[in-house]
């Protein structure tokens, strides 16, 4: 995609984050998703005459949290100023937000794309409010509906700069910025419900020219898949009408999911003057030494610190570190298990990538409510290094963990069978039958079909009700074999 | 300075403003006075002092992250229109 046709692309990506407070930005209302609507209203978000917003401190602790996190310039004294159109989900008839001075700028972010870091610009982080939702089917077609629960929760918007060069990078760019906000906990990153969201700005322009191309703003994409196919086919679109001697129309497009292309806002679009100044309702906002230096000092993990850990420290292959990290709980739940088994962390990121995510793959909560605690996954793997139960034993202890027969590993492998016996006679004499008894795959095996071995290993291990370690009896049988 | 018709009407139509000519005479004249002052102001060497965003010097105050009891439906009273949760509204597209 950077080079595509000669051509290349320009993105930029805004992002609008819900922030986890439990009131609304400038009232008590509560914010939390999915109540009766209209039900956490109040004169105040709903603009009523007379009623004055108080800023709440939790939104703004969040916002400058996220911009050290990215290495922005966090402004100590920023204002808020009014956002001024008409639109049936914004009750004031303005939203407040920061214009010529925002709390955050001039951050960055690294992004990955196929083990190419490179540097993101942040130009800026503000705080503002969000808008109520608009709802169009109902029981009369000449009306549609709002609710207003969401006036007024708090956003973060994040701008990039024009530096994402493909629907790939963007992607990834915009993997980082939620996994770090996530590990803030500072918002829940759930695109479906709307709490992360992201519009992108896009133009294409000859590879090697400088100046920037026409760009179009893409609304209405709410997962990453849609991101970059929304990307990829605005992308091809505006390339298609370049080459055919046309000009791009600078226009805001919605992303049609399912008819799988952009297209235009129907109707006219708004005017985007907004005649934005200081709202007079509120006085700056003043973040003093002492309360940015504690935000500071209480930095939390972060993806990028976990990203080292795993991968410089623990030596993990690069998509088992990539999925514990972007997954927090996933990472957390891996970081307890090892705890408990800190000898081998391949085999416990093993698992955890692959059991323990199968297992919690659509369970709300993710790993943090996995019914096999982590510690009882360590202390498995621990029997399993010790030669207590072999790997497809482990994993029937696994699955009664799960499904909540056993909370004793040692416990549950004795119940269902599956130690393995340390018996060397027994073991000694199933070889020696399975060799006596299967000719055909001997003989291929000693004229160098090596990989037989692995019939061979079955067979003993049938013999034996699985009670053996699959290692030891391939060790034992390659002894007799080469002979 | 002089501000001509077609701006005041453009603010007017972001303001969902109707104005008869009369009163886009007297827009002009007053909204023309108003910029006049502003470039009276433009005149004088702010070079050393701190852009005012407001009258008051105090910083903002903040409330604690603590959710009040909403006051119900008492809050909806005068939506023009509302249908059962929601308030309706002349249908738009987005």
């Amino acid at each position: 995609m950077n080079d595509h046709r000669g051509f290349e692309s320009v993105i930029g990506l805004e992002v609008h984050a819900q922030l986890l407070t439990r009131s609304k930005i400038f009232c008590g209302c509560p914010t939390a998703f999915g109540a009766t609507p209209n039900s956490h209203v109040c004169p105040v978000c709903l603009g009523h005459p007379g009623a004055l917003p108080v800023l709440n401190r939790a939104a703004v602790e969040h916002a400058v949290r996220f911009g050290l996190a990215i290495g922005c310039r966090i402004n100590q004294r920023s204002v808020f100023a009014r956002k001024n159109y008409f639109y049936p989900d914004l009750p004031k008839g303005y939203q407040i937000s920061q214009f010529d001075r925002p709390l955050c700028e001039h951050g960055q972010l690294v992004v990955d794309v196929d083990g190419q870091p490179r540097p993101i610009g942040i130009i800026r982080v503000h705080l503002e409010e969000d808008a109520g939702k608009n709802l169009h089917q109902g029981s009369d077609p000449s009306r549609s509906y709002v609710d207003y629960n969401r006036a007024g929760v708090p956003l973060a918007e994040i701008v990039s700069a024009p530096d994402l060069r493909s629907p790939a990078e963007a992607v990834a760019y915009l993997r980082e910025l939620r996994a770090i906000l996530i590990y803030l906990e500072s918002c829940d990153g759930n695109m479906q419900e709307g709490s992360f969201r992201c519009d992108a700005n896009v133009s294409v322009r000859p590879v090697g020219q400088s100046a920037l191309g026409t760009r179009t703003e893409l609304k209405n994409i709410n997962s990453f898949k849609f991101v970059a196919q929304a990307l990829e086919h605005e992308i091809e679109r505006q390339i298609d009408v370049l080459a055919d001697g046309g000009q791009v129309e600078q226009e805001t497009r919605l992303w049609d999911e399912e008819a799988h292309r952009t297209r235009p806002m129907r109707g006219k679009e708004e005017s985007h003057d907004y005649r934005y100044f200081p709202d007079p309702d509120l006085l700056p906002l003043v973040v003093d030494d002492g309360w940015l230096e504690r935000l500071r000092r209480e930095r939390p993990l972060l993806p990028a610190d976990r990203r080292a850990r795993l991968q410089g420290e623990l030596g993990l292959p690069a998509p088992d570190v990539a999925m514990l990290v972007e997954d927090k709980a996933l990472g957390d739940y891996f970081e307890a298990a090892l705890s408990r088994c800190p000898g081998n962390p391949r085999a416990v990121a093993n698992w955890v990538v692959n059991d323990v995510q199968a297992l919690v793959k659509n369970a709300v909560g993710g790993a943090a409510a996995c019914p096999v605690a982590p510690d009882a996954l360590g202390a498995l793997i621990g029997l399993v290094d010790a030669g207590v139960v072999a790997s497809a034993g482990a994993r029937q202890v696994f699955f009664e963990l799960a499904a909540g027969r056993a909370s004793d590993p040692a416990v549950a492998a004795r119940a269902l069978g599956v130690e393995l016996v340390d018996d060397s006679a027994a073991l000694a004499a199933a070889v020696d039958q399975v060799i006596a008894s299967s000719g055909a795959e001997v003989d291929k095996y000693r004229a160098g079909k090596k990989q037989v071995i692995g019939y061979l290993v079955g067979q003993v291990l049938r013999r034996l009700g699985g009670k053996v370690d699959p290692k030891q009896v391939n060790e034992l049988l390659r002894r007799r074999l080469d002979a | 300075m002089a501000i001509g018709s077609e701006q005041v009407l453009h603010i007017a139509a972001l303001a969902r403003l109707e104005l008869g000519a009369a009163e886009i005479a007297e827009m002009q004249r007053d909204l023309g006075a108003i910029l006049d002052y502003v470039e009276q102001l433009r005149g004088l060497d702010v070079a050393d002092v701190e852009p005012m965003t407001h009258a008051a010097t105090l910083a903002t105050p903040l409330r604690d992250d603590a959710v009040v009891t909403p006051p119900g439906a008492a809050a909806l009273a005068n939506a023009p229109a509302r249908a059962g949760d929601l308030v309706a509204v002349p249908r738009f597209l987005e």
